[in-house]
């Protein structure tokens, strides 16, 4: 007989919710910790955190389903957020978008291995819009050829880091 | 002395490239400079605006990039020399000089968090006031003052706080709502990048006024600066006494905890910010009973908007009639009005009450941004109503703006130029339901569905009057038979839309003949 009770199927996120104490109110921030590490929500990750909070993975279903901002699937290496709200639709966000889709070859909110778009509703940047968002950066005014210099900027600024981190990780497991 | 100069560490100013302006004035050799990073003053068509201290006050240039730097240098900016950047002193620009900034005082001026500059530049005083005072006395000046909620709805804070207070004592809570989901609205925004510690020293006169000792802040997730800025800000205050057990020495125990949303519009209505805040969906709930009762894990709760709390300081500090000298009618004080879309002078614009919508798109705003001419004005998020330019002389006030027909919101104002196809917009706002009802009630949930589908028969042609009443009647159907204001107020763009441009609701057939024949 298989007895799930007491296996840690994902120890990160074992120790996401024990550092919070194993509160289920604190749930969304859990999520937010979880997803913030690997991507996406496993469903090894939920039925750890179901476990760990005392809650069924009926009812965690029904919070990762409600909000927009959790994902049940690897996310793509770059997600780009471009806002589709009514000031930036005011100065040519459907246009931006539109052409996103074509010069990137995805459509949007549909994943990609590469690049994702992804529509946002209202980044704080209804002044200056288009408003885009790449990895919590937010850019104002986007042209669509300022998209495609933003993006490559993204992906070299992330091999970058994957790089230094390396470096770092090889350095310090020699010292 | 090295010269002092100012560069936003504001969103919306790192979103033009303030961060690498920064850097290209620091690593210019040779001078001897001081870079703080302030809030945005607001004027956010000059961002990123660069300000250096000179003895005169501080000297504006903008919008700079940073191929202008080397150029500003030449031109000895930093003794405020003449270049066709600068606008002189910051505080004479008419965009800025002409506001009444009371809620908005420090955001720009100060590096957000440095409680020594906060409290020089009269922060912390409607808080030291407000600890001498009873709960009684401090609800009884909110009162006074005539504030009253800047998330959309009006009510007034006072009697909402003064209902807290009659609860039993026990645990109660206080919780801001930051969740600003309204496209063309982003001063909670830049109230908390801008000036953090006026929301929480908002939040400790509220707890010590209600009887709470917990306040949460929920963030939405789209604002990840906001939210780093907020949880220094916390920290600083919690390190410094203001926050924590027995504020001050002997003050009552208050603590600030946030909590970051996860993309959904619906979290901004407080009975499902509420639910979010205990971890679980956001579905809407039903009153009675109202949170000031039973709120969070069921106890007397107030919520209220950002820019409702962090008003709150000025109203201790500087007296009740202070605030309510400013304004008209039973709208009283400031509102921080947010220039949004087509707007050429873009930006957040603190006025009393009573200013007119054409004050502030054409006077402020400067008209488009791309020149054309406007179509539309929508005043009040994506629930507001479409007002077209017969109405600009309207001023903005909660009664004013509802004899219009439109409703102040959070006061942001979004510009559309001619070309706008108002078809797609009133089918965008029922999309826009669609997407984010909570799905409790069946007219805001399938509503919304057969409302987009019905839009796109008329501008296929299909049947055109026939589905023009349908879209009425399903108005009806959601006006009066939705549980919050998703459901119930999605139809005010689709019929102000309806209404003030009939002529964009007959199909494509009729268009292209008119088209056609002009
Ligand atoms: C669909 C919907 C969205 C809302 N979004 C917000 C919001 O983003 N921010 C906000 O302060 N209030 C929002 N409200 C209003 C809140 O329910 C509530 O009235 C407000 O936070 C109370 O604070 P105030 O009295 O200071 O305005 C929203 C209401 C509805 C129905
Ligand atoms: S009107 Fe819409 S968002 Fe509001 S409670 Fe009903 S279903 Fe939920
Ligand atoms: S509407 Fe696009 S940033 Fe607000």
């Amino acid at each position: 007989m298989v007895t799930l009770l007491n296996t840690v199927e994902d120890a990160a996120a074992r120790a996401i919710c024990s550092a919070h104490n194993d509160r289920p109110d604190e749930l969304l921030e859990i999520l937010h910790e979880v997803q913030a590490g690997t991507g996406y929500l496993s469903d090894e990750a939920l039925r750890t955190i179901a476990f760990a909070l005392n809650i069924t993975r009926a009812d965690i279903h029904g919070v990762v389903s409600f909000y927009h901002d959790y994902k049940r699937s690897p996310p793509a290496r770059q997600t780009i957020k471009i806002c589709r709200a009514e000031a930036c639709q005011a100065v040519g966000a459907n246009d931006l978008i539109a052409q996103a889709q074509k010069i990137f070859g995805v459509p949007l909110n549909a994943g990609g291995a590469d690049i994702a778009l992804e529509a946002a509703y209202c980044l704080g940047n209804c002044a200056l819009g288009p408003a885009v968002m790449i990895d919590e950066q937010l850019y104002g005014r986007v042209s669509m050829k300022g998209l495609q210099k933003l993006s490559m900027k993204h992906f070299e600024g992330s091999k970058a880091k994957a790089v230094q981190t390396k470096e770092l990780t090889s350095k310090e497991s020699k010292s | 002395m090295s010269v002092k100069v100012y560069i936003p560490c504001d969103a919306a100013a790192l979103s033009m490239g303030a961060d690498d302006v920064a850097q290209a004035i620091a690593q210019q050799g040779g001078h001897d400079v001081q870079i703080i990073r302030n809030g945005s003053r607001g004027m956010l068509y000059l961002e990123p605006l660069v300000e250096i201290e000179t003895v005169k006050g501080r000297m504006a240039y903008g919008p700079v990039g940073v191929d202008d730097v080397e150029d500003l240098f030449a031109a000895d900016f930093l003794n405020g020399g003449d270049h066709v950047l600068g606008h002189g002193l910051t505080e004479q620009i008419p965009y800025f000089a002409n506001q009444d900034r009371l809620t908005f005082a420090r955001v720009g001026v100060i590096d957000p968090l440095n409680l020594k500059e906060y409290e020089r530049h009269g922060g912390l005083s409607g808080l030291k006031k407000a600890l001498k005072m009873t709960p009684d006395a401090i609800v009884e000046t909110v009162l006074e003052s005539g504030l009253r909620g800047r998330g959309g709805a009006g009510f007034p804070t006072g009697i909402k706080w003064k209902t807290a207070l009659a609860q039993p004592d026990g645990q109660k809570y206080i919780c801001a709502n930051a969740d600003e989901g309204d496209s063309g609205t982003f001063a909670d925004r830049m109230l908390m990048e801008g000036d953090p510690f006026s929301l929480i020293e908002g939040m400790i006169i509220g707890g010590r006024a209600i009887g709470a000792d917990t306040g949460y802040i929920y963030i939405r997730s789209e604002y990840p600066h906001a939210i780093k800025t907020m949880r220094r800000a916390v920290h600083i205050m919690e390190n410094t006494g203001w926050l924590g057990d027995d504020i001050q020495g002997d003050g009552p125990d208050f603590h600030v905890i946030i909590r970051v949303g996860a993309g959904a519009y619906i979290c901004g209505e407080e009975s499902s910010m509420l639910e979010s805040i205990e971890g679980k969906r956001g579905q809407v709930k039903v009153k009675p009973p109202i949170p000031a009762i039973s709120g969070l894990f069921d106890k007397p709760t107030i919520v209220n908007n950002v820019l409702t709390l962090a008003s709150v300081p000025f109203i201790l500090s500087e007296g009740a009639q202070a605030y309510a000298d400013y304004g008209q009618g039973r709208s009283k004080g400031t509102q921080p009005f947010q220039l949004a879309g087509d707007i050429q002078q873009g930006g957040l614009v603190e006025m009393a009450f009573g200013v007119s919508i054409d004050t502030l798109i054409n006077d402020f705003g400067g008209g488009t941004y791309t020149g054309k001419a406007v179509k539309a004005v929508q005043i009040g998020g994506p629930l507001g109503g479409y007002m077209p330019p017969h109405t600009f002389k309207t001023t903005m006030g909660y009664e004013s703006l509802a004899q219009a027909g439109g409703m102040i919101g959070h006061g942001g104002l979004v510009v559309y130029n001619e070309d706008t196809d108002m078809m797609s917009m009133a089918r965008y706002a029922m999309e826009f339901c669609e997407i984010e009802s909570c799905g409790k009630c069946t007219p805001c949930r399938v509503g919304s569905v057969r409302g987009k589908e019905t839009l796109d028969k008329i501008a296929a042609g299909e049947d055109v009057a026939a589905n023009l009443a349908v879209i009425e009647d399903l108005c009806d159907l959601m006006e009066g038979a939705s549980l919050c204001a998703m459901g119930g107020l999605t139809p005010m763009p689709v019929r102000s839309a309806m209404q003030n441009f009939p002529d964009e609701f007959i199909g494509p057939d009729t268009k292209n003949t008119k088209q056609a024949a002009e």
